[in-house]
């Protein structure tokens, strides 16, 4: 009970602070509306499901550092299959590309259970092993992206009734993410493979001895992860037309925006919900930062110390918690 | 009746298996002769003297970086700063040597890895904050640190020094000089983690961490000079590989960090702590190097190449694991 409660408690605080930043953000620049924060959501739709990966993988009680890779694998396949830019050829790319980041998130899971190597080293091996995948799937950057995908980037949620100053403030990318993100998610955490994914996290050997298939999860747990790179992958190629075979910054984000949203790199505890409004909150920090035409290096720095600390916190409430 | 008491004899398979655990450095030294073979097969006459020489100079900055790992590893930690620490010695160096004398330079340029190595060790020894969050943490504001400060020093330029163009790429009869900042170096690493009660502890605090605490191991003062004395071997790192590229630039040595983990786990240094030694991650850097080289002779596209190398590191580490696991 208590456990709950202070995992709610985190994330609770998290979407205040986001809140409370966007008041400052409309202090600094009383201008600041839906379509910057559109754009703002447009910036942060890749590192969400960067960070809703991880944070699967990391609950399950593994960490996965080949995640930048896999959504360049998975982009550049989104954009080599829609070339023409058809209507349809979304359709059936759009499929294929979940189901290929399904495939290569697997594989990692199974060559974890398969070779008995520890996770960080496998994933670290399949880095490179993606890397060179993208780069013969696509030597350089080029593609193409459906109209409509395209379109989702840009508009906004219409809804009947409401009038647009509020819908602007639904934009395309922000419900993208909630709606993929919870048809994954939501049923999943529900069901008899959510709870193992946590029982695998928090105690392996618990786990198994209460007849918890572990390997078969720890697959499912890195194949689900993949679903999610594949949906960064394919935003990629959304919100660029292109795909490029070269990783983003997305590994260390996605690391460093987990810790944020609470959940134990130890495993088995925390959420998605909270990693997700950490990545809203890193972004927005970000672009408070860049309105109040703060040199972007003096940005890096500033983020890099927000989490040096915020973790520092974390770290020390656990400590006091324990010993009391 | 009477030979019940004595043991069976072992068969060749466990014998096999009990010499590759004490003696990890074999498999690694057959492999290595093994990828030069292969090259001296595919390119005969490529290995020479020069090509040696060569090889190790490349070597070198790896293996000093998979020195850092390899103590952090025991502790069943990770250093991802090691990269932006070395990166920043090397820029610092070489836009400072315009204006300082040689000996102010160096001071400046080990400096920020002090500064890191420090804050690393208080947050993963005091604050307990996971290593791989700390080194992240510290290496991104290591990383904005050095931005803004090329900011201020790009009207001034910068230079590269003779003497580190000496000790970095140039041969003294056929050796690298390299090799004289390296050889001390590990042989340091290697008396440190053999000899002494700080290289015994880092083993004791990986393998079970309460029970070395509970036995009298001061952890905060072990981590924090462990993270500092990591931090100034990726310096030194840093240094030798300015030399080697000669040019500074913001990325440096960043892209030995991930190589720098490889090596060291091709090494048989345990991730999650108290088992490993430095020897045979230097095989390991070599190894890294060689099957570069490998890679490139082949002239497959980069994607191929690439792949490969993942590859490669995949399945050395799980044959390895299995040979040395007598489980």
């Amino acid at each position: 009970m208590m456990g709950i409660i202070r995992k709610n408690a985190w994330v609770a605080s998290l979407l205040v602070l986001f809140f409370a930043l966007l008041f400052v953000t409309r202090q600094i620049q009383p201008a600041y509306g839906a379509r910057d924060f559109a754009s703002l959501t447009q910036a942060a739709l890749p590192y969400v499901f960067a960070v809703a990966a991880q944070a699967v993988v990391v609950l399950a009680g593994g960490i996965d550092l080949s995640i930048a890779a896999m959504m360049a694998v998975t982009s550049v396949t989104a954009a080599v299959l829609m070339k023409d830019a058809s209507p349809g050829s979304a359709f059936y790319a759009v499929p294929i590309v979940v189901a290929f980041g399904f495939l290569l998130g697997s594989l990692n899971g199974a060559l974890i259970v398969l070779s008995r190597v520890p996770d960080i080293v496998v994933t670290l091996a399949m880095l490179y092993v993606f890397q060179g995948l993208a780069l013969l799937i696509l030597n350089s950057p080029g593609g193409g992206a459906a109209e409509w995908l395209r379109t989702i980037m840009v508009s906004s949620l219409p809804i009947p009734g409401v009038p647009a100053y509020i819908t602007a403030w639904l934009p395309g990318p922000l419900i993208f993410a909630i709606v993929s993100v919870a048809l994954v998610w939501t049923p999943l955490r529900r069901s008899q493979l959510g709870l193992s994914i946590y029982a695998i996290g928090s105690h392996q050997l618990s786990a198994f001895r209460s007849g918890v298939p572990i390997h078969r999860t720890r697959i499912l747990a890195y194949g689900i992860g993949g679903i999610f790179a594949a949906l960064g992958g394919l935003s990629l190629t959304m919100s660029t037309g292109i795909g490029a075979p070269i990783p983003g910054p997305y590994l260390l984000a996605s690391v460093a925006a987990v810790v944020l949203g609470g959940v134990a790199l130890t495993g088995g505890r925390g959420g998605l919900v909270g990693p997700i409004v950490a990545v809203f909150v890193l972004r927005l920090v970000r672009t408070d930062m860049t309105l109040l035409s703060i040199d972007p290096n003096v940005t890096t720095i500033i983020e890099g110390i927000i989490m040096v600390v915020v973790v520092m916190l974390g770290a020390l409430v656990a400590m006091r918690s324990r010993s009391q | 009746m009477t030979d019940l008491a004595a043991t069976p004899p072992l068969s060749f398979g466990t014998r096999f298996r009990r010499l590759m655990a004490d003696q990890p450095m074999i498999p690694l030294i057959v492999l290595l002769l093994g990828l030069c073979l292969a090259l001296h097969l595919l390119s005969p006459g490529i290995i020479n003297p020069q090509w040696v020489a060569n090889t190790v100079k490349f070597a070198i900055p790896l293996a000093l970086l998979a020195g850092a790992q390899t103590l952090v590893m025991l502790t069943g930690g990770i250093d991802l700063s090691v990269g932006t620490v070395g990166t920043m010695a090397g820029f610092i160096l070489a836009t400072q040597i315009p204006h300082h004398d040689p000996a102010v330079t160096l001071a400046l340029a080990v400096l920020p890895a002090l500064f890191i190595g420090v804050a690393n060790g208080i947050g993963v020894g005091v604050f307990r904050v996971h290593p791989l969050i700390m080194t992240l943490g510290t290496g991104l504001i290591g990383t904005g640190v050095l931005q803004v400060y090329q900011r201020t020093v790009i009207a001034t330029g910068s230079e590269i020094p003779p003497w580190i163009v000496w000790i970095g790429t140039q041969l003294s009869y056929g050796i690298p000089n390299a090799l004289l900042v390296f050889i001390p170096v590990a042989a340091l690493i290697i008396f440190i983690l053999r000899s002494t009660g700080f290289g015994r502890q880092l083993y004791a605090l990986g393998d079970n961490e309460k029970a070395a605490r509970l036995s009298g191991s001061s952890y905060r003062q072990v981590i924090i000079a462990l993270y500092v004395l990591s931090s100034l071997l990726a310096c030194v790192a840093g240094l030798l590989y300015l030399g080697v590229i000669r040019t500074p630039s913001l990325t440096l040595t960043e892209p030995l960090v991930l190589p720098s983990v490889a090596a060291a786990i091709i090494g048989g240094t345990s991730i999650f702590g108290g088992r490993g030694n430095y020897g045979t991650a230097i095989l390991g850097a070599l190894i890294l190097r060689v099957l570069t080289t490998l890679l490139t002779v082949l002239q497959m596209p980069e994607g191929v190449r690439q792949g490969l190398f993942g590859l490669v590191i995949l399945v050395v580490t799980a044959t390895y694991l299995r040979l040395i696991d007598d489980r």
